[in-house]
């Protein structure tokens, strides 16, 4: 039963999430923490700030999180929460996968076409507007500490100021984070 | 023709090196795909980008979904997803298991804080790069910042301004025609 509630709250998260993983966030909060109670609100925080901190997508980071957590909680054995893991994140991504096939096999038969030409003009440019809104939301005091003259303000702007520079210049992303981890890891050690 | 673990292999890198969910890896997707292994056009990857936005989902494996079907249909999409977040969920799945212990980590705490500006600053460059491909110019420059400004300061909601831009190239066509 509590599989088949995972699955379920889980397609509809998947289907009702605009915007990327984290507006999927608030979905999967009210889903699981108000709705079911499978979590605590402070689980889910912790879930939150570990799916923010480790490599992938947000969105499937913390469905997994929560599918493991939630069935644990429930009193079932691990190697069972580790199927709610794998239910949840394949039930977030089902109904948006099948959607987005449909979707691009749509645009490759009407290619060519003048309207949809048209509107993809557009949206290209308004896409850049959309990244740039994303970068501008991240500005927060969590990720470049509170302004003034303290190490970490400083740090995180010549950071911010480093990592973009070299970034136009195509170096590595995968490179540039792992250095910036490793700046950090001196310079706060100190 | 692309081959199924090329594509695998493409999004496993992706997928297992990005912290800071699906926007931090779409630089890393367009250096992949665009500039690396030139499978495609700068202007198909925004087209992609566009749909993946409008699109409900996770970003990163809509992306991988609708980038995977252009090379190779349905199994390319497959093994994109695959490739994409098989590695984040066996890692957040021992995570779960060993949270307890690592948590307060001080020296991961200091990586991180080292990480998050950095992030930042990789989603913030390639707007740059990205406007010039969607052809912006000074008499279009205001439609990106317009989007921007309404998403950033008046919590408009993203799916609004890409249905206006919808809305907007239909109109446009009309007149046009």
């Amino acid at each position: 039963m509590l599989f088949l509630q995972l699955f379920w709250s889980f397609l509809k998260i998947g289907l009702f999430t605009f915007g990327g993983g984290y507006a999927m966030i608030a979905l999967i909060q009210s889903e699981v923490t108000v709705n079911h109670h499978w979590l605590t609100p402070q689980e889910f925080t912790d879930i939150l700030a570990v799916s923010q901190m480790t490599p992938g997508p947000v969105g499937i980071n913390t469905a997994t999180y929560t599918g493991y957590t939630a069935v644990l909680n429930a009193g079932y054995e691990p190697w069972q929460a580790v199927l709610g893991a794998l239910l949840a994140s394949g039930s977030v991504i089902l109904l948006p996968v099948v959607l987005m096939l449909l979707a691009v096999i749509f645009l490759q038969r009407t290619k060519g076409n003048l309207y949809v030409d048209n509107i993809f003009r557009l949206l290209r440019k308004v896409v850049v507007g959309l990244i740039a809104a994303a970068a501008l939301q991240l500005l927060t005091a969590d990720s470049f500490g509170h302004p003034g003259l303290t190490l970490q303000f400083l740090l995180s702007l010549s950071l911010f100021a480093a990592v973009f520079i070299l970034s136009l210049r195509r170096v590595s992303p995968i490179l540039l984070i792992l250095a910036s981890g490793l700046v950090g890891l001196i310079a706060y050690s100190l | 023709m692309v081959k199924y673990c090329e594509l695998f292999y493409s999004f496993f890198k992706i997928g297992t090196f990005t912290i800071g969910g699906g926007y931090a890896m779409i630089p890393l997707m367009e250096q992949e795909l665009v500039d690396r292994r030139r499978w495609m056009s700068r202007e198909e990857f925004l087209d992609q980008l566009a749909l993946s936005q409008s699109m409900p989902g996770v970003l990163a494996v809509n992306m991988a979904t609708g980038l995977g079907y252009r090379l190779r249909g349905f199994r390319g999409a497959l093994s994109a997803i695959a490739g994409n977040i098989v590695m984040p969920v066996l890692f957040i799945l021992l995570l779960a298991m060993l949270f307890r212990h690592f948590r307060s980590n001080v020296f991961v705490e200091r990586f991180f804080m080292g990480v998050r500006p950095a992030v930042v600053a990789l989603i913030a460059a390639p707007v740059f790069r990205l406007a010039q491909s969607a052809r912006i110019g000074w008499s279009t420059c205001w439609i990106p910042i317009l989007s921007a400004l309404l998403i950033w300061l008046f919590d408009v909601s993203p799916i609004l301004v890409i249905l206006a831009a919808v809305v907007g190239g239909f109109l446009y066509g009309r007149i046009k025609k």
